[in-house]
């Protein structure tokens, strides 16, 4: 187990930038999400840190040491990483048990120490019976916990998860969801988790980087990540978050604000440092808005579309003050709500984005 | 009103699919039928006497013998020198990657018999190159090419491109996951290579090994220019000779040698079966190939040894070739005064046999192309999207006649056609028509390949999309996909087209006068002490073929990866 410090990475393949100042320290044991779309570069960072690839600038650090850097480079073998591959990449021409006992066989541990820990890495993932078998035999979740076994039987400093759930099916997804929560909660390991999907990530992850065009835009707590994105990219990544241009009227102590959105004043949260302004960006959620009556204060918009999503409708609209710009909220079945119709909204909470 | 699939539909679509079942039938299973025949019903020229007499030859059991070693010998070597290319090749960061794959298999299309000359002239009395290192032997020295160890050694050489790329194509398909799954456990690059790379690649080790020895046991060119003048004797060429002495009263004798030589190439291509069907190499995951290792300061070392290699095998041989047919006459030394061009022009024009050459190789090879090539196209679309269990064996039979020695498919022409067919009374023994039936069975498979490669890249959408639209079949065919196919089909027409013009196997058997080939009449030349004659049409033939190959370059980014062999 070790800390991963990464210290302005720098990678590019031909003129394209594919990390670009990429600094990122994830602490001992820590539970570290790798948050983005595909092409953002998060797979290009994880090969980094194996040490697959050469740095263009930059370091990455392992506990203390410096493993990758201008001029040097620790060849991946000798870094002490485990990692499972979206692929699983198990070797079809070795049986379970072999797969598993792979790094221990190179590294010179023999038998019975080495037999003893293949079964007790496969114990771990609850594949006790399956030594014998053949990877083609398997299922896809099995095979996944063979990848896991043979990524930790070697005892590895840090654990690389490149996307492992994405070749599953949905069901077969939460309950490996479940297995990761309790495999990192029992061995304390720290862990990089790739994935592009928010809702693996949030039920994870101890913190979460989100990274877009080779850049890294937060790393936060997942709860930090939804309630407080840090700015316009994230904010409309993270749960759909709506950006609204406001005006910051007064900043009160308690971290609320009041701000003027669309002529109609709400109450919002802000970081500490926010200071009064015009023309600022609030991060607005569905959950947030309601329809109220004509007559109460609010923001009106028009319905553009009205999608039926079992048991409720969602609701796409603009604001009439703003027509290029797209709200989106649910209101549960029946409604009566159709296109073109127009509502008063009620926005009862926002998030102030702070200016970068 | 809509009717219910037409007649005119089924008639087109079934009447099309055996059309051509019947085509290859045929060209393929006809002639190996008849030779079949040959040897469990000896009612014809064939009697229990003539295997009896073969069997108890000891000719017979030296030449099986002979060919046996030769072939061993030529596949170790081609598997040593293939097999690491191909490692280096896949797996490393060597430049100038394309330009040598050309120039390592370049050997393989040039013509053995050519090939062969080349080397001769390289160590022969002659060599510029001896001679520049002051060990040439004098006149009348024995060339050491002529022997077991030259055979073996040449057939390497122009067999290593066969092993290298049927393992090159295994690497391409080896994800680089499980490569650096390796790595992250903890294992060196050697390691890696030892324990994953090279047990994953054992089908295609396998494949490529059985391959390069059934073509070093078919192989006539080679051991005919080494071993014939020390009398060392293959199969092949043993059947040869008999045939050359005998003719068809010999027959008998060479069916069951034939036959004989085909019992080794199958028991060859049943052990690689046999050794495959033991364990699960399948490989089930989806990343990309694997990237190349960087070699760090051995990348110039290893380029270095790559290209001395191509030099030693390659280039100067050739330039030996090249030296020889400027050459007035064997034995006068080369020199700027000496040197001439009369050779090239005496083949070309002054020599009527080899004038009749030329165009009948060009236009054979040329026929057998397009003609392939139109079987192909719309064959390998019943094979590729209707498939059916008798599209199986289709698929089968096509490639027999190609993994059988060629003396084999020969052998069995002659007696299918030896007597005049029935009905028509039209003989096609000791007419060109023999010869090109021969290369339409043979080289079927090398057309169908590619235009099978090339079916599986096309999304079958785009034919349904003009079916929705109201297109019959035939229509669909010629609008839709001939032109989407076209690149493809081209490629395997240039491969049909390029291994029929080297071709010399087939032909020794069954040419005649008037129907002679480039590679018999390359061959009667150096045989009759002809060599520079035979080195002016051996320079030919190979600039044709380097022409032809480098010309394909250029619509190579339209080809489905792989169709191509020189092209990586």
């Amino acid at each position: 187990m070790a800390r991963l410090t990464i210290d302005r990475v720098t990678k590019s393949f031909g003129a394209f930038r594919a990390l670009d100042d990429v600094s990122l320290e994830v602490a001992d044991g820590e539970f570290m999400a790798i948050l983005g779309a595909s092409g953002c570069g998060k797979t290009t960072l994880l090969r980094q840190i194996a040490g697959f690839d050469k740095l263009d600038a930059g370091r990455i650090l392992i506990g203390d040491s410096v493993v990758s850097a201008l001029g040097r480079h620790v060849p991946p073998e000798r870094r002490r990483i485990g990692i499972v591959f979206q692929s699983y990449a198990l070797w079809p021409h070795m049986c379970v048990a072999e797969n598993v006992a792979y790094g221990l066989t190179v590294a010179g541990v023999k038998d019975p120490e080495r037999a003893q820990r293949v079964e007790a890495a496969l114990a771990l993932v609850e594949l006790a019976g399956f030594a014998d078998r053949r990877p083609a035999m398997l299922s896809g979740g099995q095979r996944q916990r063979v990848a896991l076994a043979r990524c930790l039987v070697a005892e590895p400093s840090l654990v690389l998860l490149d996307e492992p759930l994405a070749n599953l099916d949905v069901n077969l997804r939460a309950s490996m969801e479940d297995e990761f929560a309790r495999f990192h909660a029992r061995t304390g390991t720290t862990m990089i988790y790739v994935t592009h999907d928010q809702a693996e990530a949030m039920a994870l992850a101890d913190r979460i980087a989100v990274m877009d065009h080779g850049m890294l835009r937060q790393v936060a707590t997942p709860s930090q990540l939804y309630r407080e994105p840090a700015d316009d990219v994230v904010a409309a990544f993270i749960g759909e978050g709506m950006v609204l241009p406001v005006d910051v009227r007064s900043v009160d102590g308690d971290g609320t604000c009041d701000v003027d959105l669309f002529g109609h004043t709400v109450k919002m949260r802000c970081s500490s440092q926010q200071r009064p302004g015009a023309r600022m960006r609030a991060c607005v959620r569905a959950r947030d808005l309601t329809i109220v009556a004509a007559s109460s204060p609010g923001v009106d918009a028009r319905i553009d579309h009205a999608i039926y999503q079992g048991g409720h409708f969602r609701l796409e609209a603009h604001p009439v003050a703003a027509p290029d710009l797209h709200l989106h909220l649910t209101v549960p079945e029946p409604s009566a709500l159709r296109p073109g119709a127009e509502i008063r909204l009620d926005v009862a909470d926002g998030w102030i984005i702070p200016r970068t | 009103m809509p009717e219910a699939a037409g007649w005119r539909e089924r008639f087109e679509s079934y009447g099309l699919l055996w059309g051509l079942l019947l085509v290859v039938a045929i060209l393929s299973i006809a002639p190996l039928a008849r030779l079949l025949l040959e040897g469990v019903a000896p009612h014809g020229s064939l009697s229990t006497d003539a295997i009896a007499r073969v069997l108890s030859s000891t000719a017979t059991w030296t030449a099986t013998r002979h060919s046996l070693a030769t072939a061993l010998g030529g596949t170790i070597v081609a598997l040593a020198v293939g097999g690491v290319v191909a490692l280096v090749v896949s797996l490393t960061d060597i430049r100038a990657r394309n330009a040598f794959v050309f120039c390592f298999v370049l050997p393989m299309m040039i013509a053995p018999q050519v090939i062969a000359l080349a080397w001769l002239e390289l160590f022969g009395p002659a060599s510029p190159l001896l001679k520049a290192l002051g060990v040439a032997q004098t006149l009348g020295g024995r060339n050491p090419l002529y022997s077991p160890q030259g055979i073996v050694l040449v057939l390497g050489v122009q067999y290593a491109p066969l092993v290298f790329l049927t393992l090159r194509a295994g690497l391409r398909t080896l994800p680089s996951a499980m490569i650096e799954a390796g790595l992250a456990a903890g294992a060196g690059a050697l390691t890696v290579l030892r324990t994953i790379v090279l047990p994953l690649m054992t089908p295609p080790l396998v494949a490529g090994v059985a391959l390069t020895f059934v073509s070093c046991l078919g192989n006539f060119g080679i051991p005919a220019l080494l071993g014939i003048p020390g009398n060392y004797l293959v199969l092949p060429t043993l059947i040869y000779q008999r045939m050359a002495g005998l003719g068809p009263s010999a027959l008998a004798e060479v069916s069951v040698l034939s036959m004989l030589i085909g019992v080794i190439a199958v028991v060859g291509i049943l052990l690689q079966e046999l050794m495959l069907s033991r364990r699960d190499f399948r490989v089930s995951t989806t990343s990309t190939a694997a990237r190349p290792f960087e070699l760090e300061r051995w990348r110039v070392p290893v380029e270095i040894a790559l290209w001395a290699w191509t030099t030693l095998v390659l280039f100067l041989p050739l330039a030996a070739l090249v030296l020889g047919s400027l050459v007035p006459a064997v034995g006068v030394p080369l020199a700027a005064k000496t040197a001439t061009l009369a050779n090239y022009q005496f083949v070309m024009f002054g020599h009527d046999a080899a004038r009749r050459a030329l165009f009948n190789s060009f236009s054979m090879s040329a026929t057998a192309a397009i003609a392939i090539v139109t079987v192909a196209v719309p064959l390998a679309y019943f094979v590729v999207w209707q498939r059916t269990r008798l599209l199986k064996f289709v698929n089968f039979a096509i490639e027999v006649p190609y993994a059988l020695p060629g003396v084999v498919l020969a052998i069995a022409a002659i007696l299918l056609f030896l007597k005049p067919l029935p009905v028509v009374g039209v003989s096609l023994y000791n007419t060109v028509w023999i010869i090109l039936f021969c290369y339409l069975g043979r080289f079927l498979v090398l057309g169908l390949r590619p235009v099978i490669g090339g079916y599986y890249q096309i999304d079958r959408t785009l034919e349904e999309a003009s079916q929705i639209a109201g297109a019959r079949l035939g229509r669909r065919l010629v609008t839709i996909i001939v032109p989407l196919i076209a690149p493809a089909a081209t490629a395997g027409a240039l491969l049909i087209f390029l291994t029929a013009f080297n071709e010399l196997t087939v032909s020794a058997l069954l040419w005649s006068s008037g129907a002679e080939t480039l590679g018999v009449i390359f061959f009667s030349f150096q045989q009759g002490g002809d060599s520079t004659y035979a080195a002016a049409l051996g320079t030919l033939t190979v600039v044709v073929t380097t022409g032809l190959m480098l010309s394909t370059l250029l619509m190579a980014g339209r080809l489905p990866a792989g169709v191509l062999p020189w092209r990586d």
